[in-house]
């Protein structure tokens, strides 16, 4: 149908591209947070009726079926994921948009002459696809149906080398040529730049990848915007592209690293590949009896969760254990730091589902100062985030990370699975510190012994 | 195919937006932010309906057909999921949220 002329099609996809606008914006601050996101999904409403009333369209039962299709398979899941994979689910809708675009990109392909088109073609191809293969690695890592382990082989850098070269010369050959066989050959060697680029990140950075992998997407839109001769796919994928890239690099300063250092890290040798090797040091081990003691008489205690919670489940359980606490008159906070759970800000969406009260959450600027003040820090299943070698350290992996400073509470109890380093790989000295003691096992295990003494007391 | 120094303004101004519009961003909130951006990078249906509606045989239509299912389950299934997200941090304030509800209201 043609029901809109270009110009009532083009104040449409204004009116949709400043919804996005308002949404990203609402999604900046907890008060707006969920008007924004209802202004973005209305946004995509109104482009989605745009189109179909403004471009010459065939096929539109079959259009409109594999949407339903879409919807059908994509809001179930959305409604009953659990909140714990929540990571891999972003990861997924972000892989299946990259590779939406580079197919749609491969179909324009025959109706563009035009060389920058066809580089806008090539583009959207290839981060479309390297955003789709890299996504399923990132799934794959956070399903832990392939290793978390950085995945190196000898050789590495070099077929990258090679498969960078051949994308390149595929990509020229399809500007030349505009031949959909060099076309295909590139949305391949884009596949396997997307595994060998993601296959070699350790599990710890993963969520940084996954905020990249999402502004490559949006990268890969904006470019199919210019393939389509359409503002508001360049808008929307700019918009996504640019605040990606932005909130790539303010989660890689949360955790003291530098994004390239991440994606190359293994390709240098640098890796994040975190060291097995059990340190003999003793150290103190205790009981959940005896934590509960400690937890159940003290005035003040700090929680400190990290991705050892979120892996084994225990965020209600935690969520009960403060609400004991407080019922013995015991003041409970949730110190959280940026990057605990699996995902940046993913500790906050656990604490929020598992019902723990909004004042109760405190950030690392707000937690620290209080820390001298606190009887008891109990950090559950987190390591490197309260490592006092990101200040005391200058060679150490994490070094320059702003910690969560619980040595300065009175005692420190450590809800561990092992004495095996964190991700970074180091040893924490807080581990062999004498207030410190430590109850071996999983989080959720632990979490619900220490509940039980702490409600016979 | 579209003036390219239009073009260039165009996504000059949205990469500022977009700069702006997350610089200052809470980190609690980084989850449900980097899951909504998601979803509008979704927007990608509206290319992949275009490019259905004018593929002119089965194979091209079946391609196109795939693109649209894939950007669908982006576009809808990231609102979803951030609205979900979004609804917990709401529940848990009760007061707060009576203040957003107000203002929505006006």
């Amino acid at each position: 149908m043609s029901v809109l002329g270009p110009g009532w099609t083009s104040l449409f996809y204004l009116v949709a591209a400043v919804c996005f606008i308002l949404a990203l914006k609402g999604l900046s601050s907890p008060r707006t947070a969920r008007r924004g996101n209802a202004i973005g999904a209305a946004g995509a409403l109104v482009a989605v009726v745009t189109v179909f009333l403004s471009a010459k369209l065939e096929n539109i039962p079959l259009i409109l079926a594999a949407i339903a299709v879409g919807s059908a398979v994509a809001v179930p899941v959305a409604r009953r994921v659990q909140m714990t994979q929540m990571p891999q689910l972003v990861a997924l809708f972000n892989g299946v948009g990259g590779g939406a675009a580079a197919l749609v990109a491969v179909l324009e392909l025959g109706h563009s002459g035009d060389p920058w088109v066809r580089l806008a073609v090539v583009f959207t191809m290839l981060v479309g696809a390297v955003s789709f293969a890299g996504s399923a690695v990132t799934v794959g890592k956070l399903q832990e149906l392939i290793s978390t382990r950085p995945l190196l082989f000898p050789g590495l850098p070099v077929v990258m080398g090679a498969v960078v070269l051949g994308a390149v010369a595929a990509g020229v050959l399809v500007i030349v040529t505009g031949a959909v066989g060099w076309a295909v050959a590139l949305l391949v060697l884009g596949l396997v730049a997307g595994l060998l680029l993601v296959l070699p990140v350790g599990g710890a950075d993963v969520p940084i990848v996954i905020s990249l992998l999402n502004a490559f997407t949006g990268l890969a839109v904006a470019a199919s915007g210019i393939v389509l001769g359409n503002v508001l796919l360049l808008v929307a994928g700019t918009l996504v592209g640019a605040s990606g890239t932005i909130l790539t690099k303010v989660m890689a300063s949360a955790m003291g690293r530098g994004v390239t250092g991440i994606m190359f890290g293994a390709f240098r040798g640098g890796s994040t590949a975190g060291s097995t090797v059990q340190s003999d040091r003793p150290v103190r081990s205790s009981s959940p009896e005896d934590v509960a003691v400690q937890l159940g008489y003290a005035q003040r205690v700090v929680i400190v969760p990290g991705y050892g919670l979120a892996v084994a489940q225990g965020q209600h359980t935690i969520a009960e254990l403060a609400i004991a606490l407080a019922a013995r008159g015991v003041e409970v906070v949730f110190a959280i730091h940026p990057v605990a759970g699996r995902m940046p800000g993913h500790m906050n969406v656990l604490l929020a589902e598992a019902n723990v009260p909004y004042e109760a959450l405190k950030e690392l600027e707000e937690a620290n100062p209080e820390f001298p003040n606190t009887d008891i820090a109990l950090i559950v299943g987190a390591n490197d985030v309260v490592n006092p070698a990101a200040k005391s350290t200058p060679g150490a992996p994490i070094y320059g990370m702003p910690i969560l400073e619980v040595a300065q509470a009175g005692q420190v109890v450590f809800l561990k699975r092992s004495m095996r380093p964190g991700f970074a790989g180091i040893e924490n000295e807080l581990l062999f510190d004498p207030k410190t003691t430590l109850l071996f096992g999983d989080a959720k295990d632990s979490l619900t012994r220490v509940l039980g003494a702490v409600k016979a007391l | 195919m579209m003036d390219p120094i239009t073009l260039l303004t165009v996504v000059v101004l949205a990469v500022f937006v977009g700069f702006e519009v997350v610089s200052k961003v809470t980190s609690k909130l980084h989850t449900p932010l980097m899951s909504g951006a998601n979803a509008i990078h979704g927007i990608i249906l509206v290319g992949a309906i275009i490019v259905a509606g004018q593929a002119d045989d089965p194979w091209l239509l079946t391609v196109a057909l795939i693109a649209v299912v894939l950007a669908t389950a982006n576009l809808v299934g990231g609102f979803v999921v951030t609205d979900r997200m979004l609804e917990m941090f709401g529940s848990r304030k009760p007061a707060r949220r009576g203040a957003g509800t107000g203002e929505d209201g006006k």
